[in-house]
């Protein structure tokens, strides 16, 4: 069976029998990491194109090290935002890269929809590395690959996502892969940060993080942005760590053995208290490292298909 | 000078022969004959007043990449339009008389023969502050103001132009939408812009302006016209204030009967306009709105770009639909063909409701009207393709949809400006 998309935009359409690929692939990439010789061919030949419309520092380079310990050419364009309103379009940008030979271009872009556009256009694989308040598939996927690890299965898991769910794509993706998994998802946010209609979606939402958490498997904490308050989605900060801050008192409520995760960076003492964040149960390290072993797992698969095609 | 039309149906009077006298309808009847007159056969076609656009932008003058007076006004005439209301939103803003002479004077000289109406600005570069020269623009033609584009967010604005646009016969047309509620949305709020990713903007963002026009109008005792409705809701609050007999009146356009969010997911930004596409729920209560009188007018909002203004990510591009020569099509395909409205009806909707509203002589196959017609073939299918439109603006979500019902020609004055066909030899 090979992967069967061109791209990964998104996990809304992505199978489970294809999710289960990567993570298997990933897993079978991931002793690599921890070898004194971080060198593989899989990737012999290729090139690949992170282009960043906004700072990352964990995923760009997570993509560009997954690259290059498979020996494929790496290179980086960053683009200030400032540079999305005006000068090149984002379609010429991406029709120049793909003159160059580039097999493989991720992209990461402040407006929702800005991958899809870009791989209707070129004939490189497009992965989505966040795509304004849309999807982040790879981290929904590394942090799935992180649960199974632990879990040892996704299939029954009760996944309490809280934070800002509404500017979330790592929310939005996990909602999508892990209900494609078999698992539960319960999501937990102030009203004003929650979308429309969630529930649709096929998750539970709540406002109080001891009830979103009950007997949770996992706990997940989702990065607030300080823009958020400027824009009125709650009074202060402070307010928010008070009513919808993760601690080790509401993390009582999760089972015992429950993993603490967060796609980082983190706001110690906003979003989630450092005693919570440091834990034992914390895998919030352990995430980064997932997340270069699942991105090698994707460029070798979306790469190998472009080879079968040839 | 005088002309006969042949063999056409008329809705509501059936076979019938329509002679013309000096740009006037003379005789509507069975049968007649005149011997001085030149004869349009039109054997198998509905004769059919022409459609009158209370809402759509010519783009000229300053944006003639997008359109100008000449290709939208051709664009207009294929798409079975007699009469266009342009809005203000052009570069400079129509808010003053030299503009509105010159998008009249340039009509005149130089479109293809549609009457082009400007809709002078509410306020002085529809900035939403201070009133423009209403009066001076009333008196070179404008025939209603409007700040489209941008919602009069400042009510005591609304109030004062209300009551001062009056004394010239001015009625406010108002693109009703709450910014603050808009709140850098590009797509109607629900279970799609969650699922897509996408900032939704709610529906009250359109109803709480379209509440406060009510209530103005209501309170001052003057008329208000509300721009393009897409809510269930918004029907229903202006059904309600009608029946409490305010001044109100409203349009719908074409591409809310026709589309629904559910087509954004593609993230091709031809589906971007304001207000958003909404659900089928809404286009239910559009059609019950166009069916019980509570919606007066299907109008275009005709808003071409460039294809560089929406071949860009969904936040970045322009706002707009160009809908010209879709108009009939998508209005017989989901009124007449899909819910089985009479055609006659339907005319009301595109032609003699909007000329009532602005006061004109045209709308109606009857003596003594204008001889402003279209002949059409409800029935013919055909499929939209963009890159036949005289527009300049290709900027349809509906490029590839099969549709029933097209304009064969185009009469104003009793003269053919547009004969389908034409401009392909």
């Amino acid at each position: 069976m090979a992967f069967k998309h061109k791209d990964l935009l998104s996990l809304r359409d992505v199978e489970r029998e294809e999710i289960e690929m990567i993570l298997s692939t990933a897993a079978s990439m991931r002793p690599l990491l921890d070898s004194p010789t971080k060198k593989t061919a899989h990737l012999q030949g290729k090139s690949i194109v992170t282009l960043f419309y906004e700072n990352s520092t964990r995923t760009r380079m997570s993509f560009e090290l997954a690259s290059k310990y498979m020996g494929a050419a790496a290179a980086n364009i960053s683009a200030s935002a400032s540079s999305v309103q005006k000068g090149e379009t984002l379609l010429d940008t991406g029709r120049t890269l793909d003159r160059m030979g580039t097999d493989v271009i991720i992209i990461r872009h402040p407006m929702s929809g800005a991958p899809h556009l870009l791989a209707q256009h070129v004939n490189a694989a497009v992965i989505n590395a966040g795509d304004g308040i849309n999807e982040h598939p790879t981290q929904a996927l590394l942090d799935m690959f992180t649960i199974k690890r632990h879990k040892g299965h996704l299939d029954g898991l009760k996944v309490a996502i809280v934070g800002d769910v509404l500017h979330s794509r790592v929310a939005r993706s996990n909602v999508f892969g892990l209900h494609t998994m078999g698992a539960e998802v319960v999501l937990c946010a102030p009203p004003t940060l929650m979308p429309a209609q969630m529930e649709e979606l096929g998750v539970k939402t709540y406002t109080r993080v001891e009830e979103a958490v009950e007997g949770a498997d996992v706990v997940m904490g989702l990065r607030i942005q300080r823009e958020r308050q400027e824009e009125g989605n709650f009074p202060s900060l402070r307010e928010y760590a008070d009513f919808f801050g993760i601690n080790e008192a509401r993390l009582k409520y999760a089972k015992p053995d429950a993993l603490i995760m967060h796609p980082g960076p983190i706001n110690r003492g906003v979003e989630i208290t450092s005693d919570a964040a440091d834990s034992d149960a914390s895998v919030i390290n352990e995430q980064v490292t997932s997340g270069v072993a699942v991105r090698m797992a994707l460029l070798y698969l979306l790469t190998r298909k472009g080879v079968q095609n040839a | 000078m005088k002309l006969l039309v042949k063999n056409g149906i008329v809705p509501g009077r059936g076979a019938c022969d329509v002679l013309i006298s000096d740009g006037i309808i003379e005789e509507v009847a069975p049968g007649i004959s005149a011997s001085d007159a030149e004869v349009v056969d039109a054997h198998g076609l509905y004769v059919l007043p022409g459609m009158v656009d209370l809402h759509c932008h010519l783009r000229d003058p300053g944006l003639e990449y997008k359109e100008d007076i000449v290709s939208g006004t051709r664009a207009a005439a294929a798409g079975g339009f007699t009469s266009v209301c342009c809005m203000a939103n052009t570069e400079p803003v129509n808010d003053n008389a030299v503009v509105t002479s010159y998008i009249i004077h340039k009509a005149e000289t130089e479109g293809s023969g549609v009457h082009v109406y400007p809709i002078g600005a509410v306020s002085k570069g529809l900035k939403g502050e201070n009133m423009a020269e209403i009066g001076e623009m009333a008196r070179a033609g404008i025939v209603a103001i409007s700040d489209d584009g941008k919602p009069v967010m400042n009510a005591q604005l609304m109030r004062r132009a209300m009551e001062y646009g009056a004394a010239f016969g001015m009625t406010v047309f108002d693109h009703c939408e709450d910014i603050h509620l808009v709140n850098k949305g590009v797509m109607n709020e629900g279970y799609n812009s969650t699922l897509f990713g996408l900032r939704g903007i709610t529906r009250a963002a359109e109803e709480v302006q379209i509440a406060r026009d009510a209530i103005l109008a209501e309170t001052l005792d003057l008329p208000i016209h509300i721009c393009h409705v897409s809510t269930a809701g918004g029907v229903r609050i202006i059904r309600e204030a009608k029946a409490r007999g305010v001044k109100i009146t409203a349009e719908t356009a074409p591409h809310y009967l026709a589309g629904t969010d559910d087509m954004v997911g593609s993230y091709n930004a031809v589906t971007k306009v304001n207000p958003p596409l909404r659900l089928e729920e809404d286009q239910e209560a559009l059609i019950e709105g166009l069916r019980d009188g509570t919606i007066d007018a299907i109008a275009t909002d005709h808003a071409p770009h460039h294809r560089d203004e929406k071949e860009v990510e969904y936040n970045l591009a322009l706002s707009g639909i160009s809908g010209f020569e879709t108009a009939f099509a998508l209005g017989m395909e989901t009124l007449v063909h899909g819910h089985h409205m009479p055609l006659e009806d339907y005319v009301k909707l595109v032609s003699t409701n909007p000329a009532r509203i602005l006061k004109k002589n045209c709308g109606e196959i009857a003596p003594g009207r204008d001889a402003d017609f279209l002949l059409a073939d409800p029935n013919e299918e055909w499929c939209i393709d963009k890159n036949k439109f005289l527009s300049k603006g290709k900027n349809t979500p509906f490029h590839g949809t099969m549709v029933h019902g097209r304009v064969k020609a185009t009469f104003v004055g009793g003269k053919c400006i547009y004969r389908d066909g034409q401009d392909e030899k």
